[in-house]
């Protein structure tokens, strides 16, 4: 199992801050290894969040976004106490759910 | 290696998570548009996500910084008060690839992100904003990188 992400989501007066840190490679597939040879591309394809079960963001990402991705969008209306989830499947097909209480 | 009860307890896990719905389907929202995540270009970019040719427009902000030491670790955002973006994708000119991450908007969220992206080299970097109507805005500025976040 990948490792779990680190999710903090704040209560603003006018929704709430998500701020997400994931821990992936996102390896490019443009560098190489000492014996020259090219590293495959291992990076996150497709990220969702979703606000009380209900999709608010989706996103699909190439190899450019950087190791340990970071994300930080507002869920309008969104209060103290509400659950965000974030998942996100990568290219070789694993996949990490974690949820985060607003807070 | 994993044993037999890992893999069964993990697989149990994934079903479960299935089932509610939790995760990312194939089947609902768009799949992952791999032509376009390999396109070497602006224009080809733009073409793989089939977008009209977008005009420059200061109703979207993008932030990134003036110099980038490391460009493994590029903060940017893009954020617009314009009603009816939908999606804004971040392109960076000369990545091996230039399409760095495509994001959808719903009601229910700002039309504002912020992530970190990977620069190979000083470039111009590029949000597009697509609107529902079909309109495309983008915003641009340039980066300079000190170190590369690519190849090596």
């Amino acid at each position: 199992m990948p490792d779990p992400m680190r999710i903090r989501a704040q209560a603003q007066p006018n929704g709430a801050v998500v701020r997400v840190l994931m821990s992936h490679e996102m390896e490019t597939g443009q560098r190489k290894d000492a014996a020259g040879k090219v590293i495959p591309a291992w990076h996150i394809t497709e990220v969702v969040a979703q606000w009380n079960g209900k999709t608010v963001l989706s996103a699909q990402w190439g190899t450019a976004i950087a190791k340990n991705p970071f994300t930080q969008f507002t869920v309008r209306g969104a209060k103290s106490g509400d659950k965000i989830s974030v998942s996100w499947v990568d290219n070789r097909g694993e996949r990490r759910t974690d949820e985060a209480t607003i807070v | 290696m994993p044993s037999r009860r890992d893999l069964l307890t993990r697989s149990a896990a994934i079903a479960a998570l299935l089932a509610a719905g939790v995760l990312p389907a194939r089947a609902q929202g768009s799949p992952w548009n791999k032509a376009a995540f390999e396109t070497k270009s602006i224009d080809e970019a733009l073409k793989a996500l089939g977008l009209a040719k977008p005009a420059e427009s200061a109703d979207i902000t993008l932030t990134a910084p003036d110099i980038a030491e490391n460009g493994a670790v590029v903060p940017i955002a893009a954020s617009t008060t314009l009603a009816g973006v939908k999606r804004i994708a971040f392109m960076i000119e000369k990545n091996p690839t230039t399409l760095a991450g495509v994001f959808e908007f719903t009601e229910f969220v700002d039309t504002s992100v912020s992530t970190r992206v990977k620069m190979a080299q000083t470039s111009n970097v590029l949000a597009v904003a697509i609107m529902g109507d079909g309109k495309v805005l983008f915003a641009q500025k340039e980066v300079k990188v000190t170190l590369g976040g690519c190849g090596g």
